[in-house]
């Protein structure tokens, strides 16, 4: 009699199948809401689903589950992962279809705590393989615009049109567009703004070792002002200037709004980036410089050609913190009038409307998330060219 | 030809480099030799100004130094250093490329310069130009470093421990490929070491610094023979002073006529290599041959004894 060896559990993919597997029995996959702002309560899958689709449903889910614990080739993993997520999409579009009376307006079908703890699951998993795949910088690049392009077609293809997030989407269409575009711009432009000013600083403080202490320090100090506090403090200093000098306020410049947003982003943007260059600038081989000076190259050369290259890396991963950073702040931006998605998660949150506090959030995530993995393949491109 | 005059670099109170003159001769080698704290790389790093004096001046072909901005002084002396502080993020051949570029230098004549001096240096041109520094070995970085600093035609070239890096049997190498490229380049150098070995074999003159202070600039052999100084006998080492002696002359400059000899040495070798060679054979005297075959002499053992004797 031969005994056969079982294969090693997966330690993540255990995990994640456990989590599943609680979701799946006890926490509601979608929520019956009889308007927006009510509490909601839970629909079995058998109430939406047809009994062929629920029992495959949950085949395809225990499929991913045995893949996930026992099964170590990543490619066979992503392909069993996003088949998961492509039946988790399904079945939540199917609820919101089936229990939505025809032409009812009012009443929400929410996706529920399970829908959404699955969904982190199998992203994870799916996260994971492609980890275990080591993609190269562009192969990362193109997996991220492909998945955003398949969420981008399955979402305009209308699917998900009855459930509530959308609701909330189609009555605030216009404002969504308006608030997207002010959430990139405070993030973006105060992180450009950084960098115009920080850039030069680092580079100062690289030159000039005795005023490295000081700058960093009041940064540093900055950075531990809460940011709420930060735009209170502003608040005062920008409304006298708009008040004293009247082509400020025509510019836009008031006590609340995005002028201390930008101010307040731009101000936590510089220790990051300060700190990085200056970090990347001593990094360099001092052979190097001395071998560049003493080969004729100028000054203004050999930071060009030779230090600000070789320190580049490091100083992009100091631009990738911040602009991660600033996309979750502005968030708090919109408390004091700044606009951007915080502006639905605030009033989501003061109408008790989860659904619309989920209209913001989502997008901040999926922001914050597609520009870490775009700066750190261009980190890791910068790497691989530069050694 | 390069005339210091009365060169001095002062640091606070400290005086690195004190009022140092000398000469150097187009086409020599000379090695400055000293401890770490002797000033040595100090003096080296005024000739380009890497370092400004303090007072003092430095001509080269008459001219002084200072009579130019800095960076473009340095643009017409080679330079090497001994961590060859090549640039990480751009290829062997942009590397040494980087003074004829900055030159100005037409594109094709920059590329033929690159393999030629990439020939020189027994690198692959092909093979070895598109490749980044870190994938070379120690002794090619070295070698790169040294092609780098020649790229630009230099009549004077500047050389901080070039060989520090190196492991003992690729120094040696190092050091017979320099003494090769500066025949063929007729270039000035000037090279700063601590190992007074490198300095005997390598130097032209050598010019031995302590303090700041310039102690004996002169031929490797009155250095031996006749030190300025009980320092210089000390750095020079007693132990086998009359060896480093015979070490500096070669069969040829010694050979004499004389009977054929069953034993034959080349007239390139050193006296140091020859007494060996008789030791070991138990020969009393050997025939030099030059590199054609022909005979170039004799070299007996009482006369080897006798070079190598303190006269």
């Amino acid at each position: 009699m031969s005994l056969r060896r079982l294969p090693a559990l997966d330690p993540l993919g255990t995990l994640l199948s456990a989590v599943g597997v609680v979701a799946l029995v006890f926490l509601p996959f979608v929520v019956f809401k009889a308007n927006r702002i009510v509490p909601g309560e839970a629909r079995a899958l058998l109430e939406f689903l047809p009994a062929w689709a629920a029992l495959s449903f949950v085949l395809v889910l225990a499929l991913v589950a045995l893949v996930a614990v026992g099964v170590s080739n990543a490619r066979v993993r992503l392909a069993f992962a996003l088949a998961g997520v492509i039946a988790v999409a399904s079945a939540v579009a199917a609820a919101g279809n089936a229990l939505t009376p025809p032409g009812n307006q009012v009443i929400r079908i929410s996706p529920g705590a399970g829908f959404w703890l699955l969904l982190i699951g199998l992203g994870l998993l799916a996260t994971d393989a492609v980890t275990r795949m080591r993609p190269g910088p562009g192969m990362r690049v193109l997996l991220l615009v492909l998945s955003v392009l398949a969420a981008g077609l399955a979402i305009a293809s209308g699917a998900f049109d009855h459930l509530s997030i959308m609701r909330e989407y189609a009555v605030n269409s216009d404002r969504f567009a308006r608030e997207a575009r002010r959430h990139l711009l405070l993030a973006f432009g105060s992180l450009a703004a950084a960098v115009v000013v920080a850039l030069p600083l680092g580079i100062l403080c690289h030159r000039i070792p005795r005023i490295r202490a000081g700058v960093l320090g009041v940064l540093n100090l900055i950075q531990t002002i809460p940011s709420i506090a930060l735009f209170g403090i502003l608040m005062a200093p920008l409304g006298a200037l708009a008040a004293a000098v009247p082509w400020a306020a025509d510019l836009g410049i008031r006590g609340i709004g995005a002028a201390p947003a930008v101010v307040a982003l731009f101000l936590y943007s510089l220790l990051p980036v300060v700190a990085n260059t200056v970090v990347g600038l001593a990094r360099v081989s001092p052979a190097a410089v001395d071998a560049a000076r003493g080969m004729g190259l100028t000054r203004g050369q050999i930071l060009a050609h030779i230090e600000l290259p070789l320190a580049l890396p490091v100083i992009l991963t100091g631009i990738r913190i911040v602009l991660v950073q600033n996309i979750g702040l502005v968030t708090v931006a919109a408390l004091i009038g700044g606009g951007g998605f915080g502006a639905f998660v605030f009033q989501g949150i003061g109408q008790t409307a989860m659904d619309l506090v989920l209209l913001g959030a989502i997008p901040i995530v999926m922001l914050a998330f597609s520009s870490a993995l775009l700066l750190d393949a261009l980190v890791d491109l910068m790497n691989r060219a530069a050694r | 030809m390069i005339s210091i005059e009365a060169l001095t670099k002062q640091y606070g109170a400290m005086r690195v480099v004190d009022e140092v003159s000398m000469s150097i001769e187009s086409g020599s080698i000379t090695v400055i030799v000293g401890t770490s704290g002797s000033g040595k790389s100090t003096l080296l790093r005024m000739i380009n100004r890497l370092v400004e004096p303090t007072s003092g001046r430095v001509l080269i072909d008459g001219n002084d130094t200072a009579s130019m901005p800095a960076h473009l002084l340095r643009r017409r002396i080679g330079y090497a250093i001994q961590s060859n502080g090549l640039f990480p993020h751009r290829t062997v051949a942009e590397n040494i490329a980087t003074v004829p570029r900055l030159l100005g230098w037409e594109k094709a004549r920059i590329a033929a310069r690159v393999e030629e001096l990439l020939r020189v240096f027994q690198l692959d041109p092909v093979a070895c130009g598109s490749k980044f520094p870190h994938q070379l070995s120690g002794g090619e970085q070295q070698r790169v470093g040294v092609a780098r600093a020649l790229a630009a035609e230099p009549a004077l070239l500047l050389m901080d421990e070039p060989f520090g890096a190196l492991d003992p049997v690729i120094r040696s190498k190092a050091q017979d490929d320099l003494l090769d490229i500066q025949r063929r380049f007729g270039t000035t150098i000037v090279l700063v070491t601590h190992d007074m070995d490198e300095a005997f074999r390598l130097g032209d003159r050598v010019a031995v610094m302590r303090q700041g202070r310039v102690l004996q600039h002169d031929r490797p052999g009155v250095l031996l023979t006749r030190p300025a100084d009980p320092f210089v006998t000390r750095l020079s080492g007693t132990a086998d002073r009359a060896l480093k002696l015979l070490s500096l002359t070669t069969a040829g400059e010694l050979a004499e006529p004389g009977p054929r000899e069953s034993r034959t040495v080349a007239a390139g070798a050193s006296l140091r290599e020859v007494l060996s060679d008789l030791i070991w054979s138990g020969a009393e005297a050997a025939t030099v041959l030059n590199p054609d075959g022909t005979s170039a002499g004799r070299v007996s053992l009482a006369r080897l004894l006798a070079h190598g004797r303190q006269s």
